[in-house]
């Protein structure tokens, strides 16, 4: 009987998943990008929008939120080429996992400017500021510092989902293992290490984070 | 509208137009008349005081003004111009977005609870409208908010966030920020309130020095009677929406021909 742990073969699969492992962590900057993007845009216009903006808004976000991200992931992949939008799998990859989780952190900004007080919008109004200027300068300097954890937390998770990119075949770090299972039939090492990656990052993520949070608590401008 | 009538029409006599005029302007909230078909001018340079019991309607002047609130019917007028209306062909309608930008550029105001920008130093409060509205360069902007800050007193706080300030810093630095935009007309609301009663004085003297400095058309709503009595050129007595009495401001105190304002004005001297 084979035993359970071969240094060796892990040794040998290590840098093959190094390498993946680059594009499970740009799938997830990347992803991260488009989400905080998106939900912002989603936030503000179901806030601040006209009527019917903040209702269609609300839907999607609600749709998006209420089903599952692999279904969403082999629609965009396998639905959208009928409509004649055609995707390579890390664009799929990246949208999918953006627009799921800008439906998340859309609703993380709405509590960051709900808790904005009114006198803040009363004070740009009297000073005539523009709307834009409201938000980019006033609004979201004081809304965003206090959310960053909850964003935080969802870069972690989103980091965690991107092994559900392996089902359209994008070469990150499981489909990177899975492939290396197959083809020598070992699956402990490869996942294994896999496993042991994902733990890493996230650690480093969430030390981050904490770093960023506290930096931004200690700032003279920070409501109190 | 009630027994009450006054009974000494002291509407000041204005030989010029008035620069601020409400005319049967009227405001609800629900089944709530906050304002009832009120009339009011203002002349130039003119120092009003607005005074009278809580929910009587005098913040909501103000907030009228400033555009916070909507109104329900009437006019109000800046300078001869309508504010929450505009001329289309030979009738007014009501004020767009673009109209509304224009009238406020008039209009200068301090809050109660200041409202400063938390994560903006007192300089950069005072840089942030006359650089993004006016259009003004960083340097003319810093020029114009560091002197106005060193009119309040506050030459040395430049650099203080508003969480490194008193209530009557933070108070200074809003009235500096709102001058920053060289208003004709400052509405100023109940700007006291909040304050520790020691901390009031020196917000009270900088609006003192700043009606004899800048010749500005100040409406203030205050529960200060006695710097709404050596104050203002007027003061007017709210109840229910509409002014029961008026006059000039000894006058007024001295001898209040209202009941309501008698009762008013003998409840508030029993407080302090």
């Amino acid at each position: 009987m084979s035993k359970v742990w071969d240094w060796g073969y892990a040794w040998e699969a290590f840098p093959l998943l190094a390498e993946a492992s680059i594009i499970t962590v740009k799938a997830t900057l990347m992803g991260f990008v488009v989400a905080l993007t998106v939900g912002l845009l989603f936030a503000i216009g179901r806030m601040a929008g006209p009527m019917w903006l903040r209702w269609t808004v609300g839907g999607v976000v609600e749709f998006i939120r209420s089903t599952p991200l692999l279904i969403q992931i082999f629609f965009l992949y396998y639905v959208m080429p009928e409509f004649g939008l055609t995707m390579s799998a890390m664009v799929t990859g990246v949208i999918a996992l953006g627009l799921h989780y800008g439906a998340y952190c859309s609703e993380v900004y709405r509590a960051g400017l709900a808790n904005v007080p009114k006198g803040q919008w009363e004070a740009s109004i009297a000073l005539n500021l523009s709307t834009w200027s409201t938000f980019k300068n006033v609004i979201l300097p004081q809304a965003i510092p206090p959310v960053v954890p909850a964003l935080g937390n969802y870069l972690v998770a989103l980091f965690k989902e991107t092994p559900l990119l392996s089902v359209i075949a994008v070469l990150e770090l499981m489909q990177t293992a899975k492939i290396l299972g197959s083809e020598t039939f070992r699956y402990v090492e490869p996942i294994t290490l896999v496993g042991a990656f994902f733990l890493v990052f996230s650690l480093v993520s969430a030390a981050l984070i904490r770093r960023l949070e506290r930096h931004l608590n200690a700032s003279p401008g920070r409501r109190i | 509208m009630n027994e009450h009538a006054p009974d000494n029409e002291t509407n000041t006599v204005i030989a010029e137009p008035p620069l601020v005029h409400f005319e049967k302007v009227t405001k609800c909230y629900g089944p709530l008349t906050v304002l009832d078909q009120l009339d009011l001018a203002v002349a130039a340079h003119e120092k009003v005081a607005i005074i009278g019991p809580s929910g009587s309607g005098k913040t909501t002047v103000l907030r009228m003004l400033m555009t916070l609130e909507t109104i329900d019917s009437g006019l109000i007028s800046i300078d001869g111009e309508p504010l929450t209306h505009m001329p289309q062909g030979d009738k007014l309608v009501r004020a767009n977005a673009a109209h509304l930008k224009r009238m406020r550029g008039h209009i200068g105001m301090v809050f109660q609870h200041f409202n400063l920008f938390p994560h903006m130093t007192a300089l950069k409060n005072c840089m942030e409208a006359p650089q993004t509205v006016l259009g003004m360069s960083k340097g003319e902007a810093h020029a114009r908010a560091s002197d106005l800050l060193a009119q309040v007193g506050l030459a040395d706080k430049l650099d203080h966030y508003p969480s490194q300030l008193s209530g009557g810093q933070q108070q200074r630095v809003a009235i500096a920020r709102a001058l920053a935009m060289r208003p004709k007309v400052m509405l100023f609301d109940e700007v006291t309130s909040a304050l520790d009663p020691e901390l009031c004085g020196e917000v009270l003297a900088v609006i003192r020095s700043l009606g004899q400095e800048h010749q500005l058309t100040m409406l203030m709503v205050t529960h200060q009677m006695g710097f709404a009595r050596e104050f203002a050129d007027r003061v007017c007595f709210f109840h229910a929406g509409r002014i029961e009495e008026q006059g000039p401001a000894r006058a007024l105190f001295e001898n209040p021909q209202n009941e309501r304002t008698q009762q008013f004005l003998r409840a508030v001297m029993d407080a302090v």
